[in-house]
């Protein structure tokens, strides 16, 4: 078992201090954030080595931070082996919300990328079904963004008053 | 009370208007299309069950609009299933009735302001007969609707209809003629 200080330190020994910070507030649990074309790498890693096991991905979630015009994504790992717990987040300008997939190292991943495709608009680059999961396909728009606009009709039945 | 009481009295014969009869036999027949789509449909479901027992009022749930002539929405109407909720109004067969039970599906409920993927009220999308009020509605609130809806039938009249509808023809010829005048 690893407190987050240290799983932070073992993965900068493999990945240099580059594309790795170490972050924490008074409250809440501290997080690694991780460069994003980085991702899949770090993940692999995380879930593969033997002082680390990560072998659950308990959520993954989309954040729109409308002040930096970006989007993000967290990742909470757990490792049931070891039970230590780290959480991850990434970073992407709302320009190009392209964050590489990491459905092929936790299933999990594969439902929850949807729905931060759906909510939030991350492209999740390589996700082998990358469509909406609880919106219709021909939505308009990612509802969860800080500004976003409801469209007025849908299929022609209104959607206000 | 005279010849007649006696003339049928040994033989079971009730004499009433076919109109009476053929609503009598429709309003303590209601086949209800099952339509649960949120925590109005739990509410259904224990008016269906053994303690309130829609079924002595003849109310018995189907699993296809076309055998049903009552559709109970249920719940919250998303705008992805308001279009099912329309196609399947358009499966039931003539004459059909819809009860909008609770909140969500009178007018959007809790999501009226904010929900930005509910339709704000299902008579948006198809007429309502009854509205059922409550966050969800008890079951002697549903019981309600279905004694309301019961009355509109009792008052209902096909002769009559087609009276209107024929008057409707006529005046509109005339006024048809008034105008090529």
């Amino acid at each position: 078992m690893k407190t987050p200080e240290e799983i932070f330190n073992y993965l900068t020994n493999q990945f240099g201090e580059e594309d790795l910070s170490f972050e924490s507030r008074d409250i809440g649990q501290p997080w690694i954030t991780v460069l994003a074309s980085k991702i899949r790498e770090v993940s692999k890693f995380l879930r593969d080595d033997s002082e680390l096991l990560f072998d659950t991905l308990m959520c993954l979630s989309g954040i729109h931070y409308p002040k930096e015009e970006e989007l993000g994504v967290a990742y909470h790992l757990h490792s049931t082996k070891l039970t230590h717990n780290i959480a991850l987040k990434v970073r992407v300008p709302e320009s190009k919300p392209n964050v590489p997939s990491v459905e092929s190292i936790w299933k999990t991943a594969n439902w929850h990328e949807r729905e931060a495709w759906d909510m939030v608009g991350v492209v999740f680059d390589d996700h082998p079904n990358h469509k909406r999961i609880l919106l219709p396909d021909d939505w308009e728009g990612h509802p969860l963004r800080k500004d976003y606009v409801q469209q007025e009709f849908y299929q022609g039945m209104p959607t206000g008053e | 009370m005279g010849m007649l009481d006696k003339k049928y009295h040994d033989s079971n014969i009730i004499i009433v208007s076919l109109e009476k009869a053929l609503n009598w036999a429709r309003k303590n027949s209601l086949w209800y299309e099952q339509f649960g789509l949120a925590c109005c449909a739990i509410e259904m479901m224990a008016t269906a069950a053994s303690r309130y027992d829609f079924d002595r009022f003849g109310i018995i749930p189907r699993s296809s609009p076309r055998q049903a002539d009552v559709m109970i929405v249920a719940g919250t109407v998303t705008m992805k299933m308001a279009s099912r909720i329309k196609r399947l109004y358009e499966q039931m067969s003539e004459p059909r009735y819809v009860i909008s039970m609770g909140s969500c599906s009178n007018c959007g409920g809790p999501y009226w302001e904010h929900g930005y993927h509910v339709l704000k009220g299902v008579d948006k999308v198809i007429p309502v007969d009854v509205y059922v009020p409550g966050c969800p509605p008890r079951p002697e609130a549903l019981l309600e609707g279905f004694l309301k809806l019961q009355e509109i039938i009792t008052g209902e009249s096909v002769i009559k209809k087609k009276d209107e509808e024929l008057e409707a023809v006529k005046a509109e010829i005339i006024d048809s003629n008034k105008n090529e005048d």
